[in-house]
């Protein structure tokens, strides 16, 4: 309809004079309603989002795997598994690094402070030739292979990732363990520069892990240094970590420095922090549940559903032997 | 419709935190919508939603304190909301658990409930913030009367303490965010009891007296 211009307004139409008074009221109150929505809404997304933010865009942008050189795969494994392959970014954003902070999305946006280079690892102990090595020296004596295992965390989750690394029973016998040598220590580097986190005592640092000298004699256990045909990204735990795959993921110690052989069962940081909680052995094994949570079953990240933790991490066939006759409930 | 007749005085007050309350879904929703909840979505949401549970919780026990101490009385006017706000935050989180995390597979959840203290005591608050948000109603003060709806009502500290403690011993070893929540609960908590013991004192220093009053 069109108005027309030439009548007054209907009786209806005009505003009653209570409500042109109370104009100014409900814009008052209009403004205190978006005004209190926003400050719920924005106070509640801030206790929400405590130190949670999720890593910017590209994760290899965000922690550069520095200026290692480049690596070419020599051997490709028969230990692999041809499982799909968890993606690049989640590997790269979602990560337990404790050194960089707490939150999965911490290493990604902190290792950056990380110097993966000049490094010098320490292989000392019961050994007959200990040495203190160069880690790009040190990677020219040996034949890189491409492992992909699965990981599989204590947390209940796990990945399949592409690793590139030597067996570390190569580098061990090369340092000529002694008759006496039946643990291998491992330590992670300490500095709260390049690893700021350290500040906070979450754990004893510097991060320590143990394997039995069989153990770290197995074929399966190897010591990685790259990633997905790349460079170990720093958040991964560059330059050098230790792989476990038939462990949980804790076992997996980060930028190492020091590799000691010893005669006992050296102290590790997650058995120290909750000995009822993490067991030295550490051994994947859905019959035995954490005191807290369920070892039943596990999440593939990019998976939705759970699907059942195998013992050993599937790796059962390959290690159970070096338990026979152990219970391993008691030696979790 | 109205004349003059003034509405309730901060008429913008509950539609204001009703929206707001809404905003961790939203944003649940929209990151879950954009593929942004990161490697482990279902646990990203779990966690989501199970704060904002504790937070409206704890939120909605502040309201007496607030009064009590600052004389504060709008806080209560919003208690009923900020309380139905957790239990609503509470069974999605309780939801996205048993569909999303487990399949519903029900001898999982069962078993993943009596034998861990953790789910055990999140799983308890749960089932006791129940009968608070089916007693939160006006009509239903009235039946049950004053009295026993406000003992009834007590349960929500039970529940809070219970959440907080699914907290702590949910996570692995940075206990901070947890205990921020477990000492402001127990700030709340401190302060009613101070409260009570004072109007204990005080009835029995009236009590010394011949005229009682009060408890019947």
């Amino acid at each position: 309809m069109k108005p027309d211009l030439g009548k007054l307004p209907e009786a209806s139409e005009i505003t009653p004079e209570a409500l042109y008074l109370r104009r100014r009221e409900f814009i008052k109150n209009s403004l205190l309603f978006a005004g209190t929505a926003t400050g719920v809404g924005a106070g509640l997304l801030g206790l929400m989002g405590r130190g949670r933010r999720t890593p910017p865009g590209d994760a290899a942008a965000v922690a550069p795997a520095s200026s290692s050189p480049p690596l070419t795969v020599a051997v490709q494994s028969p230990y692999s598994t041809a499982e799909p392959r968890t993606s690049y970014a989640d590997a790269t954003t979602y990560n337990n690094f404790y050194e960089f902070g707490t939150e999965k999305s911490d290493p990604a946006r902190g290792a950056h402070a990380l110097r993966p280079r000049p490094w010098t690892l320490t292989i000392e102990g019961e050994v007959n030739r200990p040495q203190v090595v160069d880690i790009d020296r040190l990677l020219g004596g040996f034949p890189i292979e491409e492992r992909v295992y699965r990981m599989r965390c204590v947390e209940a989750w796990s990945m399949v990732l592409p690793w590139l690394g030597l067996p570390l029973g190569d580098l061990l016998r090369r340092a000529e363990p002694t008759a006496r040598a039946k643990y291998v220590a491992f330590r992670s580097l300490l500095d709260i520069e390049q690893m700021p986190a350290q500040k906070r005592r979450v754990l004893d640092w510097p991060y320590a892990e143990g394997l039995r000298i069989d153990e770290a004699m197995h074929p399966l256990a190897i010591l990685a240094v790259g990633l997905y045909g790349k460079p170990l990204p720093n958040q991964n735990g560059a330059p050098l970590r230790l792989v476990v795959p038939w462990k949980y993921g804790f076992k997996g110690i980060k930028s190492i420095v020091s590799i000691r052989l010893t005669e006992t069962q050296p102290a590790t940081s997650w058995n120290d922090s909750a000995p009822n909680e993490y067991g030295f052995y550490a051994n994947v094994n859905p019959s035995v549940d954490h005191p807290r949570w369920s070892q039943a079953s596990e999440r593939r990240i990019g998976e939705l559903s759970r699907r059942a933790t195998l013992p050993f991490n599937g790796y059962a066939e390959q290690v159970a032997g070096l338990y026979a006759g152990m219970d391993l409930r008691r030696f979790f | 419709m109205g004349t003059a007749r003034r509405g309730p005085p901060f008429p913008w007050l509950k539609p204001g935190v009703f929206v707001g309350a809404l905003a961790p879904l939203a944003t649940v929703a929209s990151r879950a919508a954009r593929g942004s909840l990161g490697a482990d979505p279902i646990a990203e949401v779990l966690n989501q939603l199970g704060l904002a549970a504790l937070v409206f919780l704890v939120a909605s026990l502040a309201c007496t304190p607030l009064k009590t101490i600052a004389g504060w009385t709008w806080p209560i006017r919003i208690r009923k909301e900020l309380g139905l706000f957790a239990f609503f935050y509470a069974l999605l989180h309780v939801s996205t658990y048993s569909v999303l995390d487990q399949s519903f597979n029900l001898r999982a959840i069962f078993a993943d409930v009596v034998k861990r203290k953790f789910i055990f005591f999140g799983f308890a608050a749960f089932v006791l913030l129940i009968p608070l948000a089916a007693t939160s109603t006006r009509a239903a003060v009235k039946r049950l009367g004053f009295v026993r709806w406000k003992r009834i009502h007590r349960l929500a500290y039970v529940a809070a303490s219970l959440g907080a403690f699914h907290f702590i011993w949910r996570v692995k070893k940075d206990l901070r965010e947890p205990l921020i929540y477990a000492t402001v609960l127990s700030c709340l908590l401190l302060v009613r009891l101070v409260v009570y013991a004072r109007e204990r004192l005080a009835r029995r220093a009236t009590a010394a007296a011949p005229t009682r009053t009060g408890a019947a």
